[in-house]
């Protein structure tokens, strides 16, 4: 632990890559947040798969491996991929599931097509293109991340600036309109500034696996929060925590790709916050689902027990054996429940499994018939 | 109906809250609206009733200036699209809203008060109070940092007026309030309205149940594509206007469809409450 | 023409095929990123069940696999259920995270393996003929060619079987389940035919083909006809269209056979978008212009029949006022007017406009409808 700590400030390797992962992450779980919540989850899918022949189309063009020209590249085709989906649906019958996935398929076939061209060129230098379809953190270099940090902190600013406007267009277009915003163009914006996130990524995670890093870090941190402005810096935080570990992993260890290795941190992250989350884990609905079930059991053997001792005179002195409960149908759990009242004082063990009420289970009993026969009425 | 009247003529309600003239919309060169005019006098509870596809949605949504007519135009207090923005507000449907979205009751309400900041510029501790003076003219001051999925569904629709109010609106639009709501909520909702027009608020309301349009409201606009009739409960809401409006399919308001009355000789008969 | 080269057609043919049939009803059903999703998750079923045999033929792979996209389909239902997360989310969070686990086992453990993350992308269609079945001895053709053929069969046969079934549970869900035919078997029956055909094209063609495969034909065949059998039969044929345009362009520019084909499935539905004889952008926007003077007509109509015989009578039936009533352009509104009086809709009197019987008609007609 000490020895990496001390490579990610010196080794510059390392450092680079865990910068370079941190910038990605930010961008991509804070702008992520509002997309998961304008339900454009899959949509961050196909702008990642639809920058695969926007970076080759760059190269091909500029014949550079400049960050920024690939970058302008892949914004650029993710773009026109959104465009795409948004006529297609808009023109023709077509749903925007089948939208989505006929610009995902199409835009990246056309991305393998320009790959197949660069791989024929003479010149070397197609070597790590490959590296954008699974990221491969470890060839990154100072100056891109400079790059990338410059492109996500205009990105991150501009939604900054606009924080309330946006979200004011994630809850609610229509309101947005009614109090005078241009509706279309902030949400131009808004999605443009996802495609530069998603395009900071390309270069670690790759762009089959991008789409991962927009909707994980969103939706762990949205089990932590109700609030929209805890859950946008939360998401980048978890973001880029994914991205840091999962680089770090990757480059100590040999022939790994960074982009399954960060994903596979943010679904960790994810898993983690679904099951335990203060309010809304699972772990924790579970529990207490379970403390209901039990009291509902041990109250329905409280009043089996009260039915079964009321026929006699003084329902606190006879005792009842358990198969006689089992076979009013408490069924399995009513050891369990049983040792709950118990534990309740509410009755009292009379022979090996005979059990009777006390007379605080008496009570309670009378009580809890008198609240039922309550309810009943009023309903 | 004379409260409506008196409503209208009262100096200073001169200008109609809301005047619509030859509105017609059209989706992809297919009519939902047709000529429609309208002139609804300020501090009146008005309902929109007509049957399935008559435009009542959409008639709300042009008074709301969120689509482009096809002709006509929609005046509020006087001022047309665009310039009246902010004065008229909109309860949306239930079904329409992301409950599960991250915001609190404060957060939603406080967003009425983002109109008149403009560009850029955040609410701070005036925002924050008149939207915390909204919450409590709906009573919900003790919910502020719920959730809004946490909340019961007339709770719900008392956020959303808070949000109206916050925004200092004088028209209010809801589309279908009592949709999935049990009757106490509805009630409420009805007091709440009530509680609106008494401050000189204009109330618009989407409504399907013909039953309850003469408890609830004073004013009513009958739609089918066209406009078929709009005026005062008492003088519109007529059974010869509600076959206009609805074809045959009226047949359920008269307590017995063996006996009821022929529509040929009961002019002027009133739905039944 | 070579033989490999028949013989690759031939298989892009057959899985074409075969991808189109459970594609129709994924589009119809909306859940046409399903098929992304399974396409991708698929590869880790397919490495476990290496590791498992140490034999990429083994049959196990491909059932393994096919097990992995049914059970990527319930994780997605699962994580939707709890309420915490929407569909689409979850979708976004299953597929990456299975298919991160399948790429990572390969470059840890299966190095130098036929097995590798490039392939499985996009798949080396340019090989296939070159992995023959050999049955007793005797060479009978591609391995692959079999395998999707078989595919094919499997899934002809169970369109044709189930064609009611499918029908009613895509259409009317809960009509099927009044009926008694569980839409929840019809659906993980459909979910296992996809996987299966995703496992089978997978190795052929790669994951991204299988997508652009089964969503690109029939989302193209559903602007072209309303009937679902229709529908499956166009798309197999515009999916067969597209491996083999997609093979001869690949072919002139010596690029990526897969790449190409499904760039085809891509230009098919494009042109079917702008081309199809009803839904088609052309014809829409011919029809539109058609029906914007049809529509101003009758807004005149209306408008005249609205304020015919009415005080303000002097004022809504000047030619001149209807620019600014009807919020019409000047020179628009002249037009609407003289198209109106050419087909003797209005006359002019006394300088108002004024209905003739045809324009009281047409008012009429539309105001009913």
């Amino acid at each position: 632990m000490g020895a990496i700590l001390h490579d990610l400030v010196f080794d510059y390797t390392l450092r680079t890559v865990a910068l370079g992962s941190a910038v990605l992450g930010l961008a991509s779980g804070a702008l992520g947040a509002l997309a998961m919540l304008r339900r454009q989850s899959l949509l961050g899918d196909v702008i990642s798969h639809a920058a695969l022949p926007g970076v080759a189309l760059a190269f091909l063009l500029t014949g550079s491996k400049a960050p920024l020209a690939l970058v302008a590249g892949a914004g650029v085709a993710g773009w026109v991929a959104t465009l795409a989906v948004g006529g297609i649906v808009r023109a023709s019958r077509v749903k925007s599931d089948a939208a989505l996935g006929l610009a995902l398929s199409v835009f990246f076939g056309a991305g393998l097509v320009l790959l197949t061209f660069i791989q024929r060129r003479p010149d070397a230098a197609q070597a790590g293109l490959d590296k954008f379809l699974f990221g491969q953190a470890a060839t990154l270099l100072a100056a891109d991340v400079a790059t990338m940090a410059a492109l996500a902190a205009v990105a991150l600013a501009a939604l900054a600036v606009l924080w309330k406007e946006f979200k004011l267009l994630a809850f609610d277009p229509d309101f947005a309109a009614i109090l005078g915003y241009p509706t279309r163009r902030l949400d131009v914006l808004l999605t443009t500034l996802l495609v530069v996130a998603i395009a900071t990524g390309l270069q670690t995670v790759g762009v089959v696996l991008m789409s991962a890093m927009i909707v994980a870090p969103a939706a762990a941190a949205r089990q932590w929060t109700d609030r929209l402005g805890r859950m946008v810096p939360l998401a980048g935080l978890l973001g880029a925590l994914a991205g840091v570990a999962g680089a770090v992993l990757s480059s100590t260890t040999a022939r790994l790709s960074t982009g399954p290795v960060i994903v596979l941190c943010a679904t960790a992250i994810v898993l983690v916050s679904l099951g335990f989350a203060p309010r809304r884990g699972l772990a924790w609905q579970a529990l207490r689902q379970e403390r209901a079930r039990r009291r509902l059991r041990s109250e329905t053997v409280l009043i089996d027990l009260y039915r079964l001792a009321a026929q006699h005179e003084r329902p606190a002195d006879v005792a009842h054996a358990r198969a006689v409960l089992r076979a009013m149908g408490t069924g399995a759990g009513s050891r369990r429940a049983l040792a709950d009242l118990e534990a309740r004082g509410l009755v009292r063990r009379a022979g090996r499994d005979d059990w009777s009420l006390t007379p605080a289970g008496v009570a309670a009993a009378r009580a809890h018939l008198a609240g039922r026969d309550d309810a009943e009425v009023a309903s | 109906m004379n409260r409506a009247i008196a409503a209208a003529e009262r100096p200073g309600a001169a200008t109609p809250a809301i005047e619509v003239s030859d509105l017609t919309v059209a989706y992809r060169e297919r009519p939902v609206l047709w000529d429609v005019d309208l002139s609804v006098p300020s501090g009146i509870l008005m309902a929109i009733v007509g049957p399935n596809g008559a435009g009542k949605t959409t008639l709300m949504k042009a008074i709301l200036g969120l689509i482009r007519p096809a002709a006509g135009r929609v005046l509020v207090h006087g001022r047309p699209g665009g310039e009246q923005r902010r004065l008229v507000a909109y309860v949306p449907q239930r079904g329409s809203v992301d409950w599960d979205f991250p915001t609190t009751v404060l957060d939603v309400v406080t967003m009425g008060t983002y109109g008149a900041l403009g560009w850029v510029r955040r609410p701070g501790r005036r925002e924050r109070e008149r939207a915390l003076a909204a919450i409590a003219k709906v009573g919900m001051q003790d919910f502020v940092g719920r959730q809004i999925s946490q909340l019961s569904g007339g709770q719900q629709q008392r956020v959303f007026l808070a949000r109206a109010l916050a925004q200092d609106a004088q028209v209010f639009c809801m589309d279908e309030p009592f949709q999935g709501v049990d009757a106490r909520t509805e009630r409420a909702i009805v007091a709440l309205l009530q509680d609106l027009r008494a401050a000189g608020r204009t109330v618009v309301v989407v409504h399907h149940d013909l039953q309850t349009v003469p408890e609830y409201f004073d004013w009513v606009t009958l739609l089918n594509v066209r406009r078929i009739a709009s005026g005062p409960v008492a003088d519109v809401f007529t059974e010869r206007n509600l076959r206009l409006a609805y074809g045959g399919r009226v047949a359920f308001l008269a307590r017995d469809p063996g006996s009821g009355p022929d529509p040929a000789t009961s002019e002027g008969g009133r739905g039944r409450a | 023409m070579t033989a490999p080269q028949l013989e690759i057609q031939a298989i892009a043919v057959v899985t074409a095929i075969a991808c189109a049939m459970p594609g129709v009803f994924l589009v119809l059903r909306r859940m046409a990123m399903l098929s992304d999703a399974i396409s991708h998750s698929i590869l880790l079923g397919i490495v476990l069940a290496f590791f498992a045999t140490r034999d990429l033929t083994s049959p196990w792979l491909v059932f393994a696999a096919a097990v992995t996209g049914v059970a990527t389909v319930s994780l997605v239902e699962l994580l939707q259920r709890t309420g915490r997360v929407r569909e689409d989310a979850a979708i976004g969070l299953v597929f990456p995270a299975l298919f991160s686990a399948g790429v990572i086992l390969i470059s840890r453990h299966a190095g130098g393996v036929h097995l590798d993350t490039d392939a499985v992308l996009m798949g080396e269609l340019a090989f296939a003929p070159f992995d023959r079945l050999v049955v007793a001895g005797r060479d009978v053709g591609p391995r692959a060619l079999w395998m999707m053929g078989g595919i094919l069969a499997l899934n002809g046969l169970l369109t044709a079987v189930f064609h009611k079934e499918l029908k009613l549970a895509t259409f009317d869900a809960g009509l099927a389940a009044a009926l008694g035919f569980a839409p929840a078997a019809v659906h993980y029956g459909l979910m296992s035919v996809v996987s299966l055909t995703a496992v089978g094209a997978f190795d052929a063609v790669g994951a991204i083909l299988v997508v652009a495969l089964m969503i690109g034909p029939p989302a193209a065949a559903y602007l072209l006809t309303d009937r679902l059998s229709a529908m499956i039969g166009l798309s197999a044929l515009l999916g067969a269209v597209a491996a083999v345009a997609g093979y001869w362009v690949a072919h002139a520019l010596d690029a990526s056979l897969a790449g190409c084909m499904a760039v085809m499935t891509g230009a098919l539905f494009a042109l079917a978008l702008l081309l199809a004889p009803e839904r088609g952008l052309l014809v829409a926007a011919r029809r539109r212009q058609r029906q914007r003077w049809d529509f101003a007509l009758a807004m005149l109509a209306i408008h005249l029949a609205q304020h015919e015989g009415q005080p303000d009578e002097h004022v809504e039936c000047l030619p001149d006022h209807l620019s600014d009533h009807l919020r019409w352009a000047p020179d628009f509104a002249a037009r609407v007017v003289d198209l109106a009086r050419r087909r003797d809709l209005v006359v002019e009197r006394a300088g108002l406009l004024a209905l003739t019987e045809a324009g009281r008609d047409l008012a009429r007609a539309a105001m009913v409808r």
